[in-house]
């Protein structure tokens, strides 16, 4: 049985597919996070975010995410979906997903998943305004 | 020996270019391959900090290249 599911894709992000991959008979719960597009930064208007990835190696660092997550937590399940090009305000960049046996653990999952992926899947965007572009995060 | 260098989100606009191959010295280190790519690429000294993936992987300043080596140059990610 295949427990994890990672992808990276230029398509449209399908929640349902997330949410019918983790459904196991054996859980109490799922729970799911899913990223947006917001319409502002720091008070500036924000018209569109365009994601890049360093695909082979992100690939590979959600699965790597994925299998720790199903080491620390008691989980069945995880998916881990993340969108590359342009999006627009409202699209959604990533959707995590997690069954469980008990609800805590999948709330513990999708939140370790997703603080995780922001720090190592070597994934950028930048963020486009009415006067111009900006990588966001380039300068810590 | 040859190194493929790939980069990634604001270092391909400032080097302005997404890939090149370069020679190195045999058995360099990432620490010293770093220095080398500053000073053929003075316009890194723009970023404050990246990290390096050697063949996918996250690696360490001490890690040794071989030849034929992919280096990627990762600088903050911002994903999700």
């Amino acid at each position: 049985m295949q427990r994890t599911s990672i992808k990276i894709t230029s398509e449209k992000l399908d929640l349902n597919e997330c949410y019918n991959f983790v459904t196991d008979d054996s859980c109490g719960g799922i729970s799911a996070f899913v990223g947006t597009v917001r319409n502002d930064t720091q008070g500036k208007e924000v018209l569109q975010l365009d994601f890049s990835t360093y695909k082979p190696m992100a690939i590979k660092e959600m699965q790597n995410i994925a299998n720790l997550v199903l080491e620390k937590f008691d989980i069945q399940k995880i998916a881990i979906h993340h969108a590359e090009g342009m999006l627009q305000i409202g699209d959604v960049p990533v959707i995590i997903t997690a069954s469980s046996k008990h609800r805590k653990a999948a709330f513990l999952a999708c939140q370790f998943a997703i603080d995780t992926l922001k720090e190592t899947v070597p994934i950028w965007k930048k963020e486009y305004f009415s006067d111009g572009e900006v990588w966001v995060n380039a300068h810590p | 020996m040859k190194i493929q260098v790939l980069f990634f989100g604001i270092t391909t606009d400032l080097v302005k270019t997404s890939q090149v191959e370069i020679l190195v010295d045999e058995k360099i280190s990432i620490g010293n391959f770093k220095i080398t790519l500053k000073e053929k690429y003075p316009e890194l000294k723009n970023i404050n900090s990246y990290a390096i993936a050697v063949n996918e992987t996250y690696a360490e300043e001490g890690l040794l290249l071989k030849d034929g080596d992919v280096v990627a140059i990762i600088p903050p990610v911002s994903g999700g």
